[in-house]
Protein backbone atom coordinates (compact mmCIF):
# COMPACT_ATOMS: atom_id res chain seq x y z
CA UNK A 1 0.00 0.00 0.00
CA UNK A 2 2.68 2.46 1.03
CA UNK A 3 4.34 2.11 -2.59
CA UNK A 4 1.10 2.74 -4.07
CA UNK A 5 0.25 5.45 -2.04
CA UNK A 6 3.53 7.17 -3.89
CA UNK A 7 2.09 5.92 -7.12
CA UNK A 8 -1.59 7.43 -6.60
CA UNK A 9 -2.87 10.69 -6.82
CA UNK A 10 -6.36 9.22 -5.46
CA UNK A 11 -4.78 6.97 -2.93
CA UNK A 12 -3.32 10.13 -1.42
CA UNK A 13 -6.05 12.23 -1.25
CA UNK A 14 -7.78 9.22 0.69
CA UNK A 15 -5.09 8.61 2.91
CA UNK A 16 -4.64 12.43 4.03
CA UNK A 17 -7.98 13.24 4.17
CA UNK A 18 -8.93 10.11 6.41
CA UNK A 19 -6.24 11.31 8.58
CA UNK A 20 -7.46 14.76 8.93
CA UNK A 21 -11.06 13.13 9.34
CA UNK A 22 -9.92 11.19 11.65
CA UNK A 23 -8.62 14.40 13.73
CA UNK A 24 -11.41 16.37 14.10
CA UNK A 25 -14.12 14.09 13.96
CA UNK A 26 -13.40 12.95 17.07
CA UNK A 27 -12.47 16.13 18.17
CA UNK A 28 -15.84 18.02 17.68
CA UNK A 29 -17.47 14.75 18.72
CA UNK A 30 -16.29 15.14 22.58
CA UNK A 31 -18.29 18.71 22.70
CA UNK A 32 -21.42 16.91 20.83
CA UNK A 33 -21.12 14.09 22.68
CA UNK A 34 -21.01 15.62 26.74
CA UNK A 35 -23.66 18.27 25.54
CA UNK A 36 -25.84 15.02 24.97
CA UNK A 37 -26.49 15.79 21.11
CA UNK A 38 -24.80 13.29 19.85
CA UNK A 39 -27.79 12.54 17.94
CA UNK A 40 -27.94 15.94 16.26
CA UNK A 41 -24.80 14.98 14.13
CA UNK A 42 -27.04 11.73 13.08
CA UNK A 43 -29.63 14.32 11.67
CA UNK A 44 -27.47 16.43 9.89
CA UNK A 45 -25.75 14.13 7.81
CA UNK A 46 -29.18 12.46 6.53
CA UNK A 47 -29.81 16.42 5.19
CA UNK A 48 -26.16 16.33 3.90
CA UNK A 49 -27.85 13.37 2.13
CA UNK A 50 -30.72 14.86 0.96
CA UNK A 51 -28.09 17.66 -0.51
CA UNK A 52 -25.73 15.32 -1.99
CA UNK A 53 -28.74 13.07 -3.42
CA UNK A 54 -29.81 16.81 -4.91
CA UNK A 55 -26.95 17.32 -6.22
CA UNK A 56 -26.47 14.04 -8.45
CA UNK A 57 -29.95 14.36 -9.39
CA UNK A 58 -29.36 18.05 -10.97
CA UNK A 59 -26.74 17.08 -12.39
CA UNK A 60 -28.12 15.22 -14.96
CA UNK A 61 -30.54 17.62 -15.81
CA UNK A 62 -28.87 21.08 -15.18
CA UNK A 63 -24.95 21.29 -17.17
CA UNK A 64 -23.99 23.87 -13.73
CA UNK A 65 -24.72 21.22 -11.46
CA UNK A 66 -22.49 18.47 -13.52
CA UNK A 67 -19.52 20.42 -13.30
CA UNK A 68 -20.24 21.16 -9.33
CA UNK A 69 -18.49 19.25 -6.57
CA UNK A 70 -21.50 17.57 -4.80
CA UNK A 71 -20.10 18.12 -1.35
CA UNK A 72 -20.97 21.17 -1.78
CA UNK A 73 -24.99 20.98 -2.18
CA UNK A 74 -24.61 18.22 0.67
CA UNK A 75 -22.74 20.58 3.26
CA UNK A 76 -25.25 23.47 2.19
CA UNK A 77 -27.75 21.65 3.14
CA UNK A 78 -26.10 20.57 6.70
CA UNK A 79 -25.60 23.53 7.46
CA UNK A 80 -28.71 24.74 6.66
CA UNK A 81 -30.39 21.89 8.70
CA UNK A 82 -27.98 22.69 11.70
CA UNK A 83 -29.73 26.15 11.42
CA UNK A 84 -33.13 24.65 11.42
CA UNK A 85 -32.60 22.16 14.50
CA UNK A 86 -31.50 25.06 16.68
CA UNK A 87 -34.68 27.25 15.71
CA UNK A 88 -36.91 24.40 16.24
CA UNK A 89 -34.91 23.39 19.46
CA UNK A 90 -36.88 26.90 20.49
CA UNK A 91 -39.76 26.05 19.54
CA UNK A 92 -40.01 23.55 21.34
CA UNK A 93 -38.78 24.48 24.55
CA UNK A 94 -39.57 21.44 27.13
CA UNK A 95 -38.62 19.11 23.86
CA UNK A 96 -35.92 20.20 22.84
CA UNK A 97 -34.58 16.55 21.41
CA UNK A 98 -37.85 16.41 18.82
CA UNK A 99 -36.26 18.48 16.59
CA UNK A 100 -33.70 15.64 16.08
CA UNK A 101 -36.41 13.50 14.17
CA UNK A 102 -38.04 16.09 12.70
CA UNK A 103 -35.30 17.45 10.58
CA UNK A 104 -33.25 13.62 10.13
CA UNK A 105 -36.97 12.15 8.45
CA UNK A 106 -36.97 15.54 6.40
CA UNK A 107 -33.41 14.99 5.38
CA UNK A 108 -34.40 10.91 4.73
CA UNK A 109 -37.70 12.22 2.46
CA UNK A 110 -36.06 14.84 0.37
CA UNK A 111 -33.19 12.50 -0.20
CA UNK A 112 -35.30 9.39 -1.07
CA UNK A 113 -37.30 12.13 -3.59
CA UNK A 114 -34.19 12.62 -5.31
CA UNK A 115 -32.83 9.27 -5.34
CA UNK A 116 -36.12 7.97 -7.20
CA UNK A 117 -35.95 11.03 -9.15
CA UNK A 118 -32.53 10.05 -10.84
CA UNK A 119 -32.16 6.87 -12.33
CA UNK A 120 -28.82 5.55 -12.89
CA UNK A 121 -26.48 6.85 -10.17
CA UNK A 122 -25.88 3.68 -8.41
CA UNK A 123 -22.29 3.79 -7.68
CA UNK A 124 -21.70 7.35 -6.97
CA UNK A 125 -24.46 7.44 -4.80
CA UNK A 126 -23.22 4.16 -2.75
CA UNK A 127 -19.72 5.77 -2.93
CA UNK A 128 -21.38 8.81 -0.81
CA UNK A 129 -22.99 6.46 1.28
CA UNK A 130 -20.69 4.37 2.44
CA UNK A 131 -17.55 5.81 2.06
CA UNK A 132 -15.16 5.23 -0.36
CA UNK A 133 -11.44 5.14 -1.47
CA UNK A 134 -11.02 5.45 -4.90
CA UNK A 135 -13.38 8.71 -5.14
CA UNK A 136 -11.43 11.13 -3.12
CA UNK A 137 -10.84 13.61 -5.60
CA UNK A 138 -7.53 16.66 -5.23
CA UNK A 139 -10.57 19.04 -4.53
CA UNK A 140 -12.29 16.71 -1.85
CA UNK A 141 -8.65 17.16 -0.25
CA UNK A 142 -8.52 20.91 -0.43
CA UNK A 143 -12.02 21.33 1.06
CA UNK A 144 -11.13 19.15 3.82
CA UNK A 145 -8.04 21.10 4.75
CA UNK A 146 -9.64 23.74 4.69
CA UNK A 147 -12.48 22.84 7.17
CA UNK A 148 -10.20 21.29 9.27
CA UNK A 149 -8.16 24.77 9.98
CA UNK A 150 -11.47 26.43 10.45
CA UNK A 151 -12.45 23.32 13.03
CA UNK A 152 -8.67 23.70 14.78
CA UNK A 153 -9.10 27.47 14.87
CA UNK A 154 -13.01 27.03 16.42
CA UNK A 155 -11.76 24.82 19.07
CA UNK A 156 -8.52 26.71 20.16
CA UNK A 157 -9.71 30.57 20.70
CA UNK A 158 -13.21 29.49 22.50
CA UNK A 159 -11.96 26.02 24.14
CA UNK A 160 -12.84 27.72 27.64
CA UNK A 161 -16.25 29.08 26.44
CA UNK A 162 -17.10 25.70 24.90
CA UNK A 163 -15.87 23.68 27.85
CA UNK A 164 -17.85 26.21 30.44
CA UNK A 165 -21.11 25.35 27.96
CA UNK A 166 -20.54 21.91 27.93
CA UNK A 167 -20.01 21.18 32.06
CA UNK A 168 -22.49 24.00 33.49
CA UNK A 169 -24.74 26.08 30.62
CA UNK A 170 -26.18 28.04 33.51
CA UNK A 171 -22.73 29.24 34.69
CA UNK A 172 -21.47 30.06 31.45
CA UNK A 173 -23.99 32.54 30.68
CA UNK A 174 -23.30 34.04 34.04
CA UNK A 175 -19.92 34.49 32.89
CA UNK A 176 -21.17 36.35 30.31
CA UNK A 177 -20.51 33.35 27.44
CA UNK A 178 -23.03 34.35 24.19
CA UNK A 179 -24.69 30.97 24.02
CA UNK A 180 -26.78 32.01 21.29
CA UNK A 181 -24.12 32.87 18.93
CA UNK A 182 -21.78 30.33 20.05
CA UNK A 183 -24.28 27.20 19.79
CA UNK A 184 -25.11 29.12 16.33
CA UNK A 185 -21.22 28.80 15.26
CA UNK A 186 -21.10 25.10 16.71
CA UNK A 187 -23.83 23.49 14.70
CA UNK A 188 -22.30 25.09 11.44
CA UNK A 189 -19.07 23.55 12.22
CA UNK A 190 -20.92 20.27 12.89
CA UNK A 191 -22.54 20.55 9.51
CA UNK A 192 -18.97 21.47 8.07
CA UNK A 193 -17.29 18.32 9.48
CA UNK A 194 -19.95 16.27 8.32
CA UNK A 195 -19.32 17.23 4.76
CA UNK A 196 -15.40 17.16 5.23
CA UNK A 197 -16.16 13.61 6.55
CA UNK A 198 -18.77 11.92 4.34
CA UNK A 199 -16.56 11.26 1.15
CA UNK A 200 -14.60 8.57 3.45
CA UNK A 201 -16.92 7.50 5.76
CA UNK A 202 -19.90 7.66 4.29
CA UNK A 203 -22.99 9.74 5.59
CA UNK A 204 -24.48 6.98 6.85
CA UNK A 205 -21.43 6.20 9.07
CA UNK A 206 -19.92 9.76 9.69
CA UNK A 207 -21.95 10.28 12.69
CA UNK A 208 -19.92 6.91 14.22
CA UNK A 209 -16.43 8.12 13.63
CA UNK A 210 -17.88 11.49 15.69
CA UNK A 211 -19.23 9.45 18.74
CA UNK A 212 -17.57 6.06 19.24
CA UNK A 213 -13.89 7.44 19.53
CA UNK A 214 -15.14 9.53 22.21
CA UNK A 215 -17.52 7.21 23.75
CA UNK A 216 -14.66 5.09 24.35
CA UNK A 217 -12.50 7.64 25.46
CA UNK A 218 -14.51 8.84 28.34
CA UNK A 219 -14.40 5.46 29.42
CA UNK A 220 -10.52 6.17 30.10
CA UNK A 221 -10.34 9.72 30.77
CA UNK A 222 -9.65 11.44 34.15
CA UNK A 223 -10.03 15.11 32.57
CA UNK A 224 -11.61 16.97 29.68
CA UNK A 225 -7.88 17.35 27.75
CA UNK A 226 -7.20 14.02 28.15
CA UNK A 227 -10.35 12.96 26.80
CA UNK A 228 -9.76 14.76 23.94
CA UNK A 229 -6.52 13.26 23.29
CA UNK A 230 -7.97 9.38 23.34
CA UNK A 231 -10.88 10.31 20.96
CA UNK A 232 -8.14 11.66 18.76
CA UNK A 233 -5.95 8.50 19.37
CA UNK A 234 -8.75 6.25 18.76
CA UNK A 235 -10.19 8.01 15.79
CA UNK A 236 -6.71 7.85 14.27
CA UNK A 237 -6.24 4.35 14.55
CA UNK A 238 -9.57 3.34 13.39
CA UNK A 239 -9.14 5.30 9.96
CA UNK A 240 -5.66 3.70 9.83
CA UNK A 241 -6.64 0.06 10.26
CA UNK A 242 -9.74 0.57 8.32
CA UNK A 243 -8.22 2.74 5.01
CA UNK A 244 -5.68 -0.32 4.91
CA UNK A 245 -8.13 -3.28 5.46
CA UNK A 246 -10.65 -1.22 2.93
CA UNK A 247 -7.66 -1.27 0.25
CA UNK A 248 -6.66 -4.72 0.54
CA UNK A 249 -10.62 -6.04 0.93
CA UNK A 250 -11.12 -3.33 -1.77
CA UNK A 251 -14.60 -2.53 0.26
CA UNK A 252 -16.41 0.99 1.80
CA UNK A 253 -13.83 2.36 4.10
CA UNK A 254 -16.75 3.58 5.84
CA UNK A 255 -17.63 0.30 6.95
CA UNK A 256 -14.25 -1.04 8.09
CA UNK A 257 -13.12 2.53 9.99
CA UNK A 258 -16.84 1.96 11.98
CA UNK A 259 -16.39 -1.52 12.87
CA UNK A 260 -12.80 -0.88 14.11
CA UNK A 261 -14.47 2.14 15.98
CA UNK A 262 -16.80 -0.76 17.50
CA UNK A 263 -13.87 -2.91 18.46
CA UNK A 264 -11.57 -0.42 20.28
CA UNK A 265 -14.80 0.50 22.44
CA UNK A 266 -15.54 -3.28 23.15
CA UNK A 267 -11.71 -3.34 23.92
CA UNK A 268 -11.62 -0.59 25.99
CA UNK A 269 -14.85 -1.40 28.01
CA UNK A 270 -13.31 -5.30 28.34
CA UNK A 271 -10.29 -3.86 29.71
CA UNK A 272 -12.11 -1.35 31.68
CA UNK A 273 -13.52 -4.51 33.47
CA UNK A 274 -10.64 -6.81 33.86
CA UNK A 275 -8.94 -3.91 35.72
CA UNK A 276 -11.69 -2.78 38.35
CA UNK B 1 -18.92 61.70 54.32
CA UNK B 2 -17.31 58.77 52.44
CA UNK B 3 -20.79 57.06 50.81
CA UNK B 4 -20.52 53.11 50.16
CA UNK B 5 -21.09 52.62 46.43
CA UNK B 6 -24.01 50.63 45.52
CA UNK B 7 -23.30 47.61 43.88
CA UNK B 8 -26.92 45.73 43.07
CA UNK B 9 -30.20 47.83 43.19
CA UNK B 10 -33.41 46.53 42.86
CA UNK B 11 -36.68 48.57 42.38
CA UNK B 12 -39.92 46.98 42.75
CA UNK B 13 -39.02 44.24 41.11
CA UNK B 14 -41.81 41.75 39.97
CA UNK B 15 -41.79 38.30 38.33
CA UNK B 16 -44.36 35.77 37.25
CA UNK B 17 -43.49 32.28 36.01
CA UNK B 18 -47.18 31.90 33.76
CA UNK B 19 -49.67 32.93 36.00
CA UNK B 20 -48.20 32.75 39.45
CA UNK B 21 -45.97 35.54 41.06
CA UNK B 22 -43.08 34.61 42.49
CA UNK B 23 -41.93 37.91 44.01
CA UNK B 24 -44.21 41.03 43.91
CA UNK B 25 -42.86 44.57 44.67
CA UNK B 26 -39.03 43.54 45.96
CA UNK B 27 -36.49 46.64 46.47
CA UNK B 28 -33.67 45.60 47.85
CA UNK B 29 -29.87 47.64 48.16
CA UNK B 30 -26.90 46.21 48.24
CA UNK B 31 -24.00 48.64 48.79
CA UNK B 32 -19.95 47.76 48.99
CA UNK B 33 -18.76 46.11 52.06
CA UNK B 34 -22.30 44.41 53.10
CA UNK B 35 -22.47 40.94 53.83
CA UNK B 36 -26.51 40.08 52.75
CA UNK B 37 -28.20 36.85 54.42
CA UNK B 38 -31.46 36.51 52.25
CA UNK B 39 -33.67 34.32 54.00
CA UNK B 40 -37.05 32.66 53.53
CA UNK B 41 -39.06 29.68 53.55
CA UNK B 42 -38.97 27.36 50.09
CA UNK B 43 -40.73 28.58 47.31
CA UNK B 44 -40.78 32.15 48.74
CA UNK B 45 -38.26 33.18 45.37
CA UNK B 46 -35.44 33.62 46.96
CA UNK B 47 -33.71 31.85 43.68
CA UNK B 48 -35.49 33.34 41.38
CA UNK B 49 -34.74 36.71 42.75
CA UNK B 50 -30.68 35.38 42.46
CA UNK B 51 -31.85 34.64 38.96
CA UNK B 52 -33.25 37.82 37.66
CA UNK B 53 -29.92 39.73 39.76
CA UNK B 54 -27.35 37.48 37.36
CA UNK B 55 -29.52 38.09 34.53
CA UNK B 56 -30.67 34.55 34.05
CA UNK B 57 -34.09 35.80 34.26
CA UNK B 58 -36.17 38.96 32.75
CA UNK B 59 -38.53 40.31 35.58
CA UNK B 60 -41.79 40.73 34.52
CA UNK B 61 -41.41 44.45 36.10
CA UNK B 62 -39.08 46.61 37.75
CA UNK B 63 -35.44 47.88 37.24
CA UNK B 64 -32.10 46.36 38.35
CA UNK B 65 -28.57 48.47 38.09
CA UNK B 66 -25.38 46.28 39.00
CA UNK B 67 -22.54 48.41 39.80
CA UNK B 68 -23.85 51.53 39.22
CA UNK B 69 -25.37 50.93 35.65
CA UNK B 70 -28.35 49.57 34.06
CA UNK B 71 -28.36 45.31 33.76
CA UNK B 72 -28.75 45.49 30.20
CA UNK B 73 -25.28 47.25 29.21
CA UNK B 74 -23.49 45.03 32.27
CA UNK B 75 -20.48 43.21 30.65
CA UNK B 76 -18.42 42.99 33.65
CA UNK B 77 -19.43 39.49 34.27
CA UNK B 78 -16.23 38.74 36.27
CA UNK B 79 -17.10 41.01 38.79
CA UNK B 80 -19.83 38.87 40.04
CA UNK B 81 -18.95 34.85 41.50
CA UNK B 82 -21.51 32.69 41.51
CA UNK B 83 -22.75 29.15 43.13
CA UNK B 84 -25.97 28.31 41.93
CA UNK B 85 -28.59 25.76 44.05
CA UNK B 86 -27.81 22.98 41.66
CA UNK B 87 -24.39 23.06 40.96
CA UNK B 88 -23.93 19.46 40.59
CA UNK B 89 -26.19 18.28 38.41
CA UNK B 90 -24.13 17.91 35.99
CA UNK B 91 -23.17 14.15 34.93
CA UNK B 92 -20.95 12.05 36.96
CA UNK B 93 -19.25 10.57 33.61
CA UNK B 94 -17.96 13.92 32.98
CA UNK B 95 -14.83 13.94 31.58
CA UNK B 96 -13.30 17.03 33.82
CA UNK B 97 -10.70 17.32 36.49
CA UNK B 98 -11.60 19.60 39.64
CA UNK B 99 -8.45 21.95 38.17
CA UNK B 100 -10.23 22.07 34.42
CA UNK B 101 -14.03 22.72 36.48
CA UNK B 102 -12.13 25.47 38.72
CA UNK B 103 -10.57 27.04 35.92
CA UNK B 104 -13.66 27.73 33.86
CA UNK B 105 -14.31 30.55 36.71
CA UNK B 106 -11.91 32.26 34.81
CA UNK B 107 -13.79 32.94 31.24
CA UNK B 108 -15.25 36.16 31.84
CA UNK B 109 -12.17 37.68 33.70
CA UNK B 110 -10.30 36.18 30.20
CA UNK B 111 -12.64 37.16 27.86
CA UNK B 112 -13.33 35.48 24.80
CA UNK B 113 -10.63 34.14 22.16
CA UNK B 114 -8.13 34.45 25.02
CA UNK B 115 -6.59 31.08 26.45
CA UNK B 116 -6.02 29.89 30.19
CA UNK B 117 -2.38 30.16 31.15
CA UNK B 118 0.01 28.75 33.49
CA UNK B 119 -0.51 31.88 35.26
CA UNK B 120 -4.58 31.20 35.34
CA UNK B 121 -3.53 27.56 36.86
CA UNK B 122 -2.12 28.92 39.29
CA UNK B 123 -4.79 31.18 41.01
CA UNK B 124 -6.40 27.94 40.47
CA UNK B 125 -4.96 26.27 42.47
CA UNK B 126 -4.87 28.75 45.09
CA UNK B 127 -8.45 28.97 45.04
CA UNK B 128 -8.89 25.31 45.59
CA UNK B 129 -6.41 26.08 48.65
CA UNK B 130 -8.76 28.11 49.91
CA UNK B 131 -11.59 25.80 49.82
CA UNK B 132 -9.31 23.16 51.43
CA UNK B 133 -9.68 20.84 47.99
CA UNK B 134 -6.11 21.29 47.32
CA UNK B 135 -5.01 17.71 47.41
CA UNK B 136 -7.11 16.97 44.83
CA UNK B 137 -6.51 19.06 42.12
CA UNK B 138 -6.41 15.99 39.31
CA UNK B 139 -8.95 14.08 40.34
CA UNK B 140 -12.06 13.77 38.27
CA UNK B 141 -14.68 15.96 39.73
CA UNK B 142 -17.42 13.12 39.28
CA UNK B 143 -16.04 10.90 41.65
CA UNK B 144 -15.98 13.68 44.59
CA UNK B 145 -18.36 13.45 46.94
CA UNK B 146 -21.61 16.11 46.95
CA UNK B 147 -19.44 18.18 49.75
CA UNK B 148 -16.76 18.32 47.99
CA UNK B 149 -17.84 19.34 44.71
CA UNK B 150 -19.65 21.99 46.07
CA UNK B 151 -16.32 23.47 47.41
CA UNK B 152 -14.99 23.00 44.35
CA UNK B 153 -17.80 25.14 43.05
CA UNK B 154 -17.45 27.72 45.35
CA UNK B 155 -13.62 27.76 44.83
CA UNK B 156 -14.74 28.56 40.83
CA UNK B 157 -16.84 31.08 41.87
CA UNK B 158 -13.79 32.73 44.25
CA UNK B 159 -10.87 32.11 41.32
CA UNK B 160 -11.94 35.11 39.77
CA UNK B 161 -11.76 37.47 42.41
CA UNK B 162 -15.41 38.70 42.24
CA UNK B 163 -16.06 42.41 43.59
CA UNK B 164 -19.55 40.40 44.71
CA UNK B 165 -20.74 36.89 45.51
CA UNK B 166 -23.73 35.15 44.79
CA UNK B 167 -24.31 32.31 46.49
CA UNK B 168 -27.69 30.27 46.59
CA UNK B 169 -27.20 27.57 49.64
CA UNK B 170 -23.97 26.67 48.56
CA UNK B 171 -23.43 24.92 52.05
CA UNK B 172 -25.89 21.72 51.21
CA UNK B 173 -24.07 18.69 51.91
CA UNK B 174 -21.23 20.12 53.62
CA UNK B 175 -20.61 18.73 57.02
CA UNK B 176 -21.04 21.26 60.12
CA UNK B 177 -17.30 21.45 60.70
CA UNK B 178 -16.84 22.95 56.75
CA UNK B 179 -19.65 24.34 56.77
CA UNK B 180 -18.64 27.42 60.31
CA UNK B 181 -15.08 27.45 58.24
CA UNK B 182 -16.56 28.21 55.16
CA UNK B 183 -18.80 30.97 56.67
CA UNK B 184 -15.69 32.11 58.46
CA UNK B 185 -13.97 32.30 55.36
CA UNK B 186 -17.20 34.31 54.02
CA UNK B 187 -17.10 36.66 56.70
CA UNK B 188 -13.23 37.07 56.50
CA UNK B 189 -13.71 37.84 52.33
CA UNK B 190 -15.97 40.55 53.08
CA UNK B 191 -13.86 42.62 55.83
CA UNK B 192 -10.91 42.18 54.48
CA UNK B 193 -11.49 42.64 50.95
CA UNK B 194 -15.12 44.33 51.16
CA UNK B 195 -16.30 42.13 49.06
CA UNK B 196 -19.83 42.15 49.15
CA UNK B 197 -21.68 38.97 49.56
CA UNK B 198 -25.62 38.11 48.68
CA UNK B 199 -26.15 34.49 50.22
CA UNK B 200 -29.26 32.71 50.29
CA UNK B 201 -29.27 30.04 53.40
CA UNK B 202 -31.87 28.02 55.31
CA UNK B 203 -28.69 27.77 57.98
CA UNK B 204 -30.48 31.20 59.70
CA UNK B 205 -28.84 30.86 63.49
CA UNK B 206 -25.08 30.68 61.68
CA UNK B 207 -25.20 33.15 59.26
CA UNK B 208 -27.27 36.09 60.67
CA UNK B 209 -24.51 35.83 63.20
CA UNK B 210 -22.06 36.66 60.24
CA UNK B 211 -24.06 38.75 57.59
CA UNK B 212 -23.85 42.70 58.23
CA UNK B 213 -27.51 42.68 57.01
CA UNK B 214 -30.23 40.44 56.83
CA UNK B 215 -33.57 40.31 54.14
CA UNK B 216 -36.66 38.28 54.77
CA UNK B 217 -38.55 37.42 51.85
CA UNK B 218 -41.73 35.61 51.42
CA UNK B 219 -42.21 36.58 47.71
CA UNK B 220 -41.98 40.40 48.88
CA UNK B 221 -39.54 41.35 51.47
CA UNK B 222 -41.00 41.36 54.54
CA UNK B 223 -37.50 42.73 56.06
CA UNK B 224 -34.78 44.11 55.34
CA UNK B 225 -31.61 45.61 57.30
CA UNK B 226 -29.22 45.73 59.55
CA UNK B 227 -28.08 42.48 61.77
CA UNK B 228 -28.43 44.02 64.75
CA UNK B 229 -32.20 45.22 64.03
CA UNK B 230 -32.99 41.70 62.50
CA UNK B 231 -31.78 40.76 65.92
CA UNK B 232 -34.39 43.03 67.75
CA UNK B 233 -37.15 41.26 66.14
CA UNK B 234 -39.41 38.66 68.11
CA UNK B 235 -40.07 35.15 68.01
CA UNK B 236 -43.49 36.07 66.64
CA UNK B 237 -42.75 38.35 64.33
CA UNK B 238 -40.33 36.27 62.55
CA UNK B 239 -42.88 33.40 62.61
CA UNK B 240 -45.16 35.62 61.13
CA UNK B 241 -44.01 36.08 57.87
CA UNK B 242 -41.99 32.66 57.59
CA UNK B 243 -45.26 31.18 57.41
CA UNK B 244 -44.47 28.25 60.32
CA UNK B 245 -43.11 28.64 64.14
CA UNK B 246 -39.34 29.91 64.86
CA UNK B 247 -37.65 29.63 67.70
CA UNK B 248 -34.41 31.32 69.27
CA UNK B 249 -32.35 29.35 71.11
CA UNK B 250 -29.76 31.37 73.06
CA UNK B 251 -30.10 34.55 71.13
CA UNK B 252 -29.72 32.31 67.53
CA UNK B 253 -32.13 30.80 66.04
CA UNK B 254 -32.85 27.33 65.06
CA UNK B 255 -33.73 26.18 61.88
CA UNK B 256 -37.88 26.57 60.99
CA UNK B 257 -39.77 23.62 62.24
CA UNK B 258 -41.66 22.09 59.24
N1 LIG C 1 -39.07 27.57 36.08
C1 LIG C 1 -40.19 27.77 36.83
N2 LIG C 1 -41.41 27.70 36.25
C2 LIG C 1 -42.53 27.90 36.97
N3 LIG C 1 -42.54 28.19 38.28
C3 LIG C 1 -41.35 28.27 38.92
C4 LIG C 1 -40.12 28.07 38.22
N4 LIG C 1 -39.10 28.21 39.11
C5 LIG C 1 -39.68 28.49 40.29
N5 LIG C 1 -41.02 28.53 40.19
C6 LIG C 1 -41.96 28.85 41.28
O1 LIG C 1 -41.62 30.10 41.83
C7 LIG C 1 -41.66 30.06 43.24
C8 LIG C 1 -40.34 30.47 43.82
O2 LIG C 1 -39.34 29.52 43.50
P1 LIG C 1 -37.82 29.69 43.94
O3 LIG C 1 -37.06 28.57 43.35
O4 LIG C 1 -37.36 31.05 43.62
O5 LIG C 1 -37.92 29.50 45.52
P2 LIG C 1 -36.77 29.42 46.62
O6 LIG C 1 -37.04 30.47 47.62
O7 LIG C 1 -35.44 29.45 45.99
O8 LIG C 1 -37.04 28.00 47.28
P3 LIG C 1 -36.02 26.92 47.91
O9 LIG C 1 -35.76 27.32 49.31
O10 LIG C 1 -36.80 25.65 47.86
O11 LIG C 1 -34.81 26.88 47.07
C9 LIG C 1 -42.09 28.65 43.63
O12 LIG C 1 -43.46 28.69 43.93
C10 LIG C 1 -41.86 27.83 42.40
O13 LIG C 1 -42.83 26.84 42.27
MG1 LIG D 1 -33.87 28.15 45.83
Amino acid sequence: MIEAIFTYEFLQNAVLSGLIIGIIAPMLGLFIVVRRMAMISDALSHVALAGIAGSLYLSQQVLFFAALNPVYLGMGAAVVGSLLIERLRRVYKSFEELAIPIILSAGIGFGAIFISLAKGFGTDLVGYLFGSVSAVSRQDLYIVIMIAIIVIAFLYFLYKELFSLAFDPEYARVSGVNEQVIQAAFMIITALVIGASMRIVGILLVSSLMTLPVAAAIQVAKSYKGALMYSIVFGEVAVIIGLISAYYLDIAPGGTIVVTSVIILLFVLFWKKIRS
Amino acid sequence: MYMASSIIKLEHITHKYHHSVALSDVSLEVKQGEFWALIGPNGSGKSTLLKIILGLLKPTEGTIQLFGGPIDSFKQQQRIGYVSQKSNAFSTKFPATVLEVVKSGLTSRKGLFKRLNKEDERKAIDALHVVKMGDYQQESIGNLSGGQQQRVFIARALVGQPDLLIMDEPTVGIDRQNVESFYSMLSELNREYGIAILLVTHEIDVVTQLATHVACLNRTIHFHGAHEEYDKMTESELSGWYGHPIRRLHQKETEPIT
